[in-house]
């Protein structure tokens, strides 16, 4: 800011100073912080680097007896579960926020809103164990026999329902998500500016081609900002995921079968972890950073693509 | 769009991002925000540098093993009341490694473990073990239909080894002749979180199974085949209880107040034993010499005892103190070092011993009741002796 308006500084009052000073120094806090936590478990997992090296992401063992880790089944455990939370989330949330946006009148819309808001302030504990005592019963008893009966040739859905697996907690994660995406989706398509829905109107197109080809298609980046945003959750869920998944070193592409995310590991072992298991644990939080990045970066520049191929950009969230 | 930093690990809260509001008076609450957080953080430390323990009455504090955890609270409860409030109890749980290293680091004056240090540890440190309570560790099962089952060493560790998946196995059947055995394929459930229930569990199977040693091995957290996790005895209980075909491990008090089904194990004299404190106490009962406070303790095992009534899941658990209270550097002072010798002989003497009972751990057997009176004998401060 003081590089593009170099007197600035002079020109400003004391007040002006200090609010600029105040909010620099926190924003720099952040960067700084970001810095120290990667510098700081990098340190701290130099000991199973330096044991496993490469090795570590590929390995299919967490045998704290044998002192073996590897992270490989977590991984997986962490993108399978993610998926299935975007699968089933973006869909849901992408029409609640048209609802709300585009067709709620303002007496619905302003109560829901501020509902699908306060969902998301809703403590993961409680999402899982209500996950555990309402959702699994249903599943188990309902949805997952229907999955097996048409989908249990593929290896998908291989096997006896048990509801701690990684469907059920692809599906609380999706629940989890769908208050943070839809409120910002929703947001996105209220940027759009009315001149663009007029323009498809008096085109002659229908509502939900309105929606679709002004509404949609201008706030495309804010929609793919939010699912990223839910995406972030989905990676970093620890508790509802730990309470759901059953915890199992195993990869299986069967999604009733039990599985383990990286940071529901940390969670689990944690506390009485010592060593090199301590180190290893660490570097699971190195990875599941790196994953997080990897899959940031991705998703950019999907939407960089998406950008380029809209010229009208905008419907800042 | 923003640019926006995302982070996986961020709160829910944080990641609504609020419309941008303008206002002059921005910085002055930013301001106040930053003050108030730092003279909350001063005040904060400040009384905590200040927090000491008063005249009257002593804190002592210990962690560790969440095993008996329950038993020492309710001990600290009750010593709380004998003491007229003089002597309060902290502990902690946070699982035995946890509760070993804070006691090296000398963050508390004693620590619970379920597993007892090697022999040069103990040395290297001068801890003394004091065996406090025993537990057993009990195979819960839930199989509709199933009301009574009987299971041996070898058979349970096939089935956490998944050689023997489905209830009519030929080796279950073997062993509960008439009963009807399911086609149902058997769900195992076991600890996700490091715990010195598994340490139990893992090492009975380790002792009636060779391939369970080769292949997995005794430890608190074991890389089991294709189970299903749950943290802590409470989510193991309530995973066994809620999932049909399926078996897992739970301490013995949880099983009984749970009412979970438990399976009758067949034990070193070949009896199949139900199991309850009677028999664990009986367990330890089998045991020949034990050595003293000060020794090597990491060879006492009544894992697969003998004797008729003998349940073989069954371990001590004990607590770890310094030998000399002084020269540990815990700033314990005499008066504090005293309540915690008295607390313990309280503790393993009858009354204490009388609370493991009625919440199912076993009783000391009279042997380790007075080898632990000779060990809180030896307990010194400064080279005096405490008792």
């Amino acid at each position: 800011m003081a590089a593009r308006r170099p007197n600035s500084l002079f020109s400003m009052g004391r007040k002006d100073k200090l609010f600029e000073l105040s909010v620099m120094s926190v924003a720099g806090l952040t960067l700084a912080l970001v810095w120290l936590l990667v510098a700081k478990m990098i340190l701290d997992a130099q000991q199973s680097i330096s044991e496993f090296g490469i090795g570590f992401v590929t390995g299919g063992a967490w045998d704290p007896n044998r002192d073996v880790y590897g992270a490989l089944p977590f991984i997986f455990g962490t993108l399978v579960t993610s998926t299935i939370a975007l699968l089933i989330g973006v869909p849901v949330s992408i029409g609640i926020a048209v609802y709300l946006s585009e067709l709620a009148p303002p007496w619905i819309r302003e109560p829901l809103s501020f509902v699908v808001e306060l969902l998301a302030a809703v403590p993961s504990v409680i999402y899982g164990l209500w996950a555990m005592y309402a959702l699994r019963p249903v599943m188990v008893d309902s949805i997952e026999p229907v999955f097996v009966a048409l989908f249990g040739w593929t290896p998908l859905f291989d096997g006896q329902p048990v509801g701690l697996d990684k469907f059920v907690a692809g599906v609380i994660l999706a629940i989890m998500i769908i208050p943070t995406v839809a409120s910002v989706s929703k947001e996105a398509m209220r940027a759009v500016p009315d001149s663009q829905r007029e323009a498809a109107l008096s085109l002659g197109a229908t509502r939900s081609e309105t929606t679709r080809m002004a509404v949609l298609s201008y706030a495309r980046s804010g929609i793919f900002g939010a699912s990223i945003l839910g995406l972030g959750r989905a990676v970093g869920e620890t508790m509802a995921v730990t309470m759901t998944v059953g915890n199992a070193n195993l990869i299986s592409w069967s999604l009733l079968d039990p599985g383990q995310t990286m940071a529901s590991l940390i969670a689990n072992n944690w506390g009485e972890a010592q060593g090199l298991q301590l180190s290893a644990l660490i570097e699971i939080g190195v990875v599941l950073f790196i994953v997080a990045l990897i899959v940031n970066v991705l998703a950019r520049l999907v939407i960089g693509r998406f950008m380029k191929a809209v010229p009208t950009t905008g419907g800042g969230i | 769009m923003r640019e926006q930093d995302i982070q996986s690990s961020s709160e829910p809260d944080d990641e609504i991002v609020m419309p941008h509001r303008g206002g002059g008076k921005a910085f002055v609450v930013l301001a106040l925000v930053v003050a108030a957080t730092v003279v909350i953080a001063a005040a904060f430390a400040a009384g905590l540098l200040s927090t000491g323990a008063s005249k009257e009455s002593v804190t002592i504090t210990g962690a560790g093993a969440t095993f008996p955890m329950p038993l020492i609270l309710k001990w600290a409860d009750e010593y709380h009341n004998e003491t007229n409030g003089k002597v309060k109890v902290n502990y902690g749980g946070g699982g035995s490694g946890a509760g070993i290293t804070q006691i090296k680091d000398k963050h508390v004056e004693f620590a619970g473990t379920d597993a007892p240090l090697s022999a040069s540890e103990s040395a290297a440190y001068s801890l003394v073990h004091i065996p406090e309570t025993l537990g057993a560790v009990v195979v819960a099962y839930n199989e509709p239909g199933l009301s009574s089952l009987k299971l041996d060493g070898p058979t349970l560790s096939r089935i956490f080894m998944k050689n023997i998946t489905v209830w009519d196995d030929p080796a279950i059947g073997a062993l509960n002749p008439g009963s009807t055995l399911p086609t149902d394929q058997i769900t195992t459930v076991v600890r996700s979180d490091s715990s010195g229930t598994t340490f139990v569990f893992s090492g009975y199977l380790a002792v009636v199974s060779q391939d369970f040693d080769s292949l997995y091995g005794q430890g608190k957290s074991v890389n089991w085949p294709n189970a299903i996790g749950a943290s802590g005895n409470p989510g193991v209980t309530q995973t066994v209880k809620t999932t049909p075909h399926s078996i897992g491990y739970i301490e013995l008090a949880y099983a009984i107040q749970n009412q979970v089904q438990s399976a009758h194990l067949k034990n070193h004299d070949g009896n199949f034993v139900t199991p309850s404190p009677d028999t664990t106490s009986a367990a330890a009962a089998s045991l020949g010499t034990l050595p003293s406070g000060d020794g090597d303790w990491s060879q006492v095992n009544i894992l697969d005892a003998s004797g008729a009534d003998s349940y073989p899941i069954a371990s001590f658990t004990y607590i770890l103190i310094y030998k000399e209270l002084y020269n540990n550097q815990t700033k314990m002072n005499r008066t504090a070092a005293e309540a915690l010798v008295d607390f313990l002989w309280w503790a393993v003497h009858s009354d204490g011993q009388s609370h493991a009972d009625e919440m199912y751990y076993a009783p000391l057997p009279a042997s380790v009741v007075s080898g632990n009176e000779d060990t809180l004998n030896s307990i010194t401060y400064n080279g005096e002796p405490l008792r």
